[in-house]
């Protein structure tokens, strides 16, 4: 059939299921938008900057299970998308992105609007396309959803020229794609799985420990089935949190930095590691030859290249997760392991996950409440700092997806457009945004598309007038000069959610939360922003510092219990105990 | 150490910008590089020269891998090989020390493709090691100009690098 590039273009994004595109309208883009404006099967939601349209198009992605699709004009338009494809690539986010380009002719002619998407994207796209052939069109937007759902998922970029999508063309459905480069499908290795059964059959001091893997590969409850099936307490990172329900009696929280002080004990003590779909991050180990010492470690992962990159396992498992760990739980059986439990439960009393409760109006409270009159049912996005910390500790989720937040990068200004991506994927799930008074301010012009949207979308920003985190660290380790992280120039929020035309509130008072918490859920036509004057200068607790150590841990100053001086039950392979007493520090809280 | 590593990819725009552009990204150093096409025409050959230990060997290729346009790479460390380069070597030919420089270039089975009145050009083909040799040899002439080729290695006997062996 002949058709414009543009209109093959639309065929083929509706071939894959595309049935919503966040993007901003541009010159290179004219003929794709031409082809847009008749296309009644796909939504096109208008954001108010391309960094916008990456990351809702992350949330939906992340919401949904589906791929994103973000699209952005040549140049200035294409240079918005590359935060939120690096966040996307950092995360194993499936986005397909796609860019207009200067006509062919002016290519490599500094052309107006002219930027080297191609080349600038190449680092930080799982794969990218430019595309100088219009007939070539329908295979690359095959191959591009392709690659970006399957084995580990990640974000394609496309670059069509605008004399590309202006041609006529030929347009065969493609149907297949063949990829000789590109077989992401991996047979799990049945001697590898016996192995990783057998050394958790043995293993006295298990510990799970699940990453954002788990959430993509759709593997949520055959990783519980396999936690409680062995008897093996679960540890998650920031990425894999909402894989398992926080209330479950075997999930001990997150681990890491800012991890539960019990779940990072249990991994500093424990004798074998299942690390499944997580890559020992930085902010998950601190100093790696610290991390699990005592540790046999299997590694189950998607990726070949992440095995071995931080850590060498002894049993390493390459495939999905989703096919391998039934294997392994078939081959495994109850074990009681009531010594480790008990060492555990009283690792959870001596050092609960908890913050002093006084008159103030605490950041902490004010998430806490969040996710009990949500019923821990909302799907939460946060953006990046402590707001985001507090969220992975005190929100408690029950499903997979529910956690929506930038892991590996950082990305403050995430939160906002995340949660419009979210709320479109998912119009019947309550969607909060946790985000900072630094944070909200990156990205706050995507409140106009919300509203625009009618999306009920609640952001409760915790604003300290600081941007808290690096505070934090300027307190704690840089002498307390606090260079340039105060924010009280702010806007008025309320004001500003007025502005957009969005309701505003504002909590100054602990007894209010709840009040407004609710006012919020009773809106449901427009965004909410409840600016929550919370306390300044609070930390977040427990903290190990960036490359350290537990031995290092700072907890809040109410923990009144001493820190474990000797290991529960016996070191692995009679080694001695590294982790022993210790200078942990309690801080001002 | 070092290490030949090959990598059969796509012959298709950019493949060389992802593949130095990654060695860049993950601190890797290329000691020598060399590109060219197959006998699919489809298909390129990418010879590597690489530093480094066993584990950062495993993790170039491991890297290399999940690239898409890479359809293989084989690792030569500890396989028999024969290896090349070639070089040419513009050396200073005063009409005195000629027949000396026309010795050693026969020692070596090296060639003499250009002669100038105060020049000779040198091209010569071996290993690394060979090479090397022979421009300690020829600086005490005067060496004007020099070009090497990156190595390109190919596995002794039946073995192939291009196929499933």
């Amino acid at each position: 059939m002949k058709m414009k590039g543009a209109e093959a273009l639309i065929e083929s994004l509706k071939r894959e299921g595309v049935e919503v595109i966040f993007g901003y309208p541009g010159g290179a883009l004219l003929p794709i938008y031409d082809a847009l404006f008749d296309c009644e099967d796909i939504r096109h939601i208008l954001v108010r900057h391309e960094q916008g349209a990456a990351h809702a198009a992350e949330g939906y992605a992340k919401a949904t299970g589906r791929v994103g699709v973000c699209l952005a004009t040549s140049g200035p338009g294409a240079t918005n998308l590359v935060t939120g494809l690096t966040d996307a690539y950092m995360d194993s986010v499936p986005v397909v992105a796609i860019t207009g380009q200067v006509a062919t002719p002016y290519i490599g002619k500094d052309a107006f609007q002219e930027a080297d998407i191609f080349g600038i994207t190449m680092h930080i796209t799982k794969h990218n396309y430019l595309v100088k052939n219009p007939e070539d069109l329908p295979r690359v937007v095959a191959e591009a959803f392709y690659i970006a759902r399957t084995g580990r998922p990640g974000p394609v970029l496309i670059d069509i020229p605008r004399d590309v999508s202006a041609a006529t063309i030929d347009y065969e459905p493609v149907t297949q794609v063949q990829l000789r480069s590109y077989k992401p499908t991996v047979e799990e290795h049945p001697r590898q799985i016996a192995k990783a059964a057998e050394l958790i059959q043995q293993s006295e001091r298990p510990i799970l420990y699940i990453g954002g893997g788990v959430i993509s590969g759709n593997a949520s409850a055959e990783v519980l089935e396999l936690a409680e099936k062995a008897n093996l307490p679960v540890v998650y990172t920031l990425m894999g949190k909402s894989a398992v329900p926080d209330d479950h009696p075997l999930c001990l929280g997150m681990l890491g930095m800012h991890g539960s002080a019990y779940a990072n004990y249990a991994v500093a003590y424990c004798d074998t590691l299942i690390a499944i779909g997580a890559r020992f991050d930085d902010r998950v180990t601190g100093k790696v030859d610290a991390f699990a010492p005592h540790a046999k470690i299997i590694h189950i992962d998607i990726d070949p290249a992440e095995i071995g990159k931080v850590k060498i396992p002894l049993v390493p498992v390459v495939g999905d997760c989703k096919r391998i760990v039934p294997e392994i739980t078939k081959l495994v059986s109850y074990k009681p392991r009531s010594e480790w439990f008990d060492q555990i439960n009283r690792w959870r009393q001596e050092f609960p996950l908890d913050y002093p409760h006084n008159e103030e109006l605490r950041a902490e409270y004010v998430i806490e409440r969040i996710s009990a009159l949500t019923n821990g049912e909302a799907i939460v996005t946060t953006d990046v700092g402590q707001h985001q910390m507090w969220a992975a500790q005190f929100f408690k989720c029950k499903f997979p997806r529910q956690f929506i937040t930038s892991g590996g990068l950082g990305t403050m200004g995430f939160g906002l457009p995340a949660a419009i991506g979210a709320q479109i994927g998912c119009p019947d799930r309550e969607v909060w945004c946790i985000s900072g008074d630094g944070s909200i301010q990156m990205c706050s012009q995507e409140l106009m598309t919300a509203v625009q949207c009618r999306l009920p979308i609640r952001i409760a920003i915790i604003n300290n007038e600081f941007l808290g985190m690096v505070r934090q660290w300027q307190e704690l380790f840089w002498n307390r000069r606090y260079s340039h992280v105060e924010l009280a120039a702010a806007p008025d929020f309320v004001k500003l959610a007025e502005a957009y035309g969005a309701v505003g509130l504002r909590v100054e008072q602990r007894e209010d939360v709840d009040t407004a918490i609710k006012r919020a859920r009773e809106v449901t036509d427009v965004p909410v922003v409840i600016d929550f004057r919370v306390a300044r200068e609070i930390n977040v607790f427990p903290m190990i510092p960036s490359g350290g150590t537990i031995e290092q841990m700072k907890v809040h100053q109410m923990i009144s219990a001493e820190l474990p001086k000797a290991i529960a039950g016996q070191p692995s392979n009679g080694e001695t105990n590294a982790v022993q007493a210790t200078s942990t520090s309690k801080e001002k809280s | 150490m070092q290490h030949t590593i090959t990598a059969l990819v796509e012959n298709k725009p950019g493949v060389l910008a992802r593949v130095s552009s990654l060695f860049a990204r993950r601190g890797y150093n290329i000691e020598s590089l060399a590109v060219s096409i197959t006998d699919d025409p489809t298909v390129s050959r990418m010879t590597i020269v690489v530093s480094g230990d066993e584990q950062t060997l495993e993790q170039i290729s491991k890297q290399l891998n999940k690239l898409i346009d890479v359809i293989k790479v084989v690792d030569y460390t500890g396989t028999p090989v024969v290896d090349r380069e070639l070089a040419l070597i513009k050396v200073t030919a005063e009409p005195e020390r000629r027949t000396e420089i026309m010795q050693i270039v026969d020692i070596f089975r090296a060639k003499i493709i250009d002669v100038s009145e105060k020049t000779f050009t040198v091209e010569v083909t071996g290993s690394s090691e060979k090479i090397d040799a022979l421009e300690r040899l020829l600086k005490p002439f005067g060496i004007v100009e020099m070009v090497r080729t990156g190595r390109i290695v190919m596995a002794r006997g039946a073995r192939n690098g291009q196929g499933s062996g």
